[in-house]
């Protein structure tokens, strides 16, 4: 029998789920309306009058070179981001699962850097890296290696990265490592006492079974790499140099307010919404099957 | 095939000491069942002898090896755990063909030996299915082909029917024993269930506290059990004990007299099997029975004696009791009185 609570009339329901919907309307559904509206127009350079100009907003976006660098520059962004935060938490977590004394204290510390929020983050590694007063940057000139992400793309790009995954390896840890703990002893044991070793334990047995949460924190990552490292990037890289750690949501922003073409900001809204949308899709519907062993 | 020696084994979490030194040689293809109620350190002992603790203080040698400092793997045993610790995510021929794999065989190789094994124990239908896919019993029976397939000298077996109902428990018990007389594979066996220790052990330790209280074959420990915990333990349902006295060239309780097949002096435990009592209108045990449980090829009866202490007799086929209250009187051949010192529990006699 399914246990559910039955409501008699229409008015105490709607009651309990109003916060939500208000919520949700005015900070969701309302700007994601007007975004896919203005995405129709293009203002002229006063912002005193718009004109209608149909699905051209999009054309353009599509045949703009800038853009589709863009989605390149995200997808590069999103992958290293994921993988630079997700391999070195599992093997944060491994080793902390393997200790028995003070693992409290080591797990504590792992958790820190989780606290710092992404603009702090971001300024924290952009003095590090300060191509002036940077102590990394300086001790990368005496080791004969001149360090300026401010003209070299490349680097600027491992800045972000590094700066972006920083605070999530905490993230991922806790995940993994409350699915180590979740493996039972007695698996492990058996596979020891067959004669695997403890890497050869973890590719074959312990990795398949960290399997669910590997997948959801792959896709919780990536949503992370695409959306909520825009203070990282404002705060180290502006996007630059030469757009190469413009990632789309970065473009967004300054598409739409610095250059103040609010058209062509709203499409790669919506866009983006597109994006999110094929995300959840494929999230609920590989999450569900493939994954549970 | 192996011959394994426990000598004075002992092991200590911190200052307290779980095994307080238990020895036992087991004999090639013995089947030894350590058998204990929870908490007795059985199981530890067990994982022990798996390598999967470090054992403080003693020698443990498998074959001719000293197997104290080995890895679980270079002891060339097998084990099946209680919750049968499959590989979820492996298919049963995976599951059980994984030992081998690890061990760099040939991949037909493995495939023969496992679907030998899989014959062995009928599961030749079910080796493309996952664990989760399979009931208890045949759960169980993957885990015992993981452990034949590679063919160790020990069989180890972590309580291994405890998950099992009560039927498919029986069926998995022969089977087990079945299969391990086949294979003629040394075997160490644990259990809290004192049937499964006495239908299939060719010795039994009992354990209790950490300490090894007896070790032999199960009729030896039902017939001259060395301790009172041992006595109590091993039967079922469970030795009366009553707390007696040696004088006048007979034991007393109350002024119940008794043989005194010893000739003990002074207080003393004294243990009767509720079987081996027989009603007899001279004998000297006075019960007023309670309560009676039949159970068809035998009745159990509840009571108490005259000094108030609880007793059971158990007698062949149906006593019909009219009403709760009737006095019963029993007697018992001095043979299966079993004596315990009052202070250790040692056997006397």
């Amino acid at each position: 029998m399914e246990k559910r609570v039955t409501f008699k009339g229409w008015l105490l329901p709607l009651c309990l789920i109003a916060p939500q919907v208000f919520i949700s309307a005015v900070f969701f559904f309302y700007p994601a309306g007007q975004a896919v509206w203005q995405s129709l127009f293009i203002p002229d350079p006063f912002g005193l009058s718009s004109q209608f100009v149909g699905l051209g907003n999009f054309e353009y976006l599509l045949g703009d070179p800038y853009y589709r660098a863009s989605f390149l520059t995200t997808a590069v962004f999103s992958t290293l981001v994921t993988l630079a935060s997700m391999i070195p938490a599992l093997f944060l977590a491994v080793m902390a699962d393997r200790l028995v004394k003070s693992a409290g204290t080591y797990r504590t510390l792992l958790i820190w850097p989780y606290a710092v929020a992404p603009a702090i983050a971001g300024v924290l590694w952009m003095f590090m890296f300060n191509t002036r007063v940077g102590v990394v940057s300086w001790y990368l000139g005496q080791l004969g290696y001149d360090w300026n992400h401010v003209l070299n793309g490349t680097e600027a790009m491992g800045l972000v990265v590094a700066a972006s995954a920083w605070g999530r390896i905490s993230y991922n840890f806790l995940f993994f490592f409350a699915a180590l703990q979740a493996v039972p002893r007695s698996i492990i044991e058996a596979a020891a006492i067959d004669g695997a070793r403890f890497w050869r334990r973890f590719f074959t047995i312990v990795l398949p079974l960290l399997s669910p949460t590997t997948f959801f924190l792959l896709v919780v990552n990536i949503v992370y790499a695409f959306f909520e490292t825009f203070g990282v990037i404002h705060t180290i890289t502006a996007g630059g140099p030469q757009q190469s750690t413009t990632i789309l949501v970065y473009k967004v922003f300054s598409d739409g307010f610095v250059s103040q073409d609010l058209g062509s900001s709203a499409a790669q809204s919506v866009i983006l919404l597109l994006v999110v949308g094929l995300l959840t899709v494929l999230q609920f519907k590989y999450i569900e099957k493939r994954v549970h062993y | 095939m192996a011959t394994v020696s426990l000598d004075n084994i002992k092991k200590r979490f911190g200052p307290t000491e779980v095994i307080q030194g238990v020895s036992l040689d087991v004999a090639d293809g013995e089947f030894i069942v350590i058998v204990g109620p929870s908490g007795c350190g059985k199981s530890t002992l067990l994982r022990m002898v798996a390598g999967l603790e470090t054992i403080t203080e003693g020698e443990l040698r498998i074959g001719d090896r000293r197997a104290n400092d080995l890895e679980p793997m270079d002891r060339d045993i097998a084990m099946v755990f209680q919750n049968y610790a499959l590989y979820p995510h492996m298919s049963v021929a995976q599951n059980m063909g994984y030992g081998l794999k690890i061990a760099g065989l040939p991949k037909a190789e493995i495939a023969t030996k496992v679907a030998d094994a899989a014959k062995l124990l009928q599961l030749t239908e079910l080796l493309d299915r996952k664990p989760r896919q399979l009931s208890g019993g045949q759960r169980q029976r993957v885990a015992m082909g993981r452990a034949i397939v590679r063919a160790p000298s020990v069989f180890l077996f972590d309580e291994p029917l405890s998950n099992l109902d009560a039927k498919l428990r029986v069926q998995m018990r022969l089977e087990i024993r079945e299969l391990q007389a086949k294979l003629g594979i040394t075997s160490l066996y644990v259990t809290h269930d004192q049937v499964e220790a006495m239908t299939m052990a060719d010795r039994m330790i009992v354990m209790n506290a950490g300490r090894a209280e007896q070790i032999g074959t199960p009729l030896d420990v039902y017939e001259r059990p060395a301790t009172l915990f041992a006595a109590q333990f091993i039967g079922s349902p469970s030795m009366n004990v009553l707390e007696v006295e040696g004088r006048d060239g007979a034991l007393w309780l109350g002024d119940m007299r008794l043989p005194n097949p010893t000739g003990h002096i002074g207080p003393v435990m004294l243990g009767l099997r509720p079987e081996h009592l027989t009603p007899d209108p001279e004998g000297a045990i006075v019960m007023q029975v309670l309560l009676a449980e039949p159970l068809g090829a035998n009745t159990l009866l509840h009571g108490k004696l005259a000094t108030g202490q609880g007793f059971t007799a158990s007698l062949p086929g149906v006593h019909a009791l009219s009403h709760g209250g009737e006095t019963l009187r029993l007697s018992i051949s001095p043979a299966n009185m079993h004596l315990f010192d009052t202070a250790t529990g040692a056997r006397l006699g």
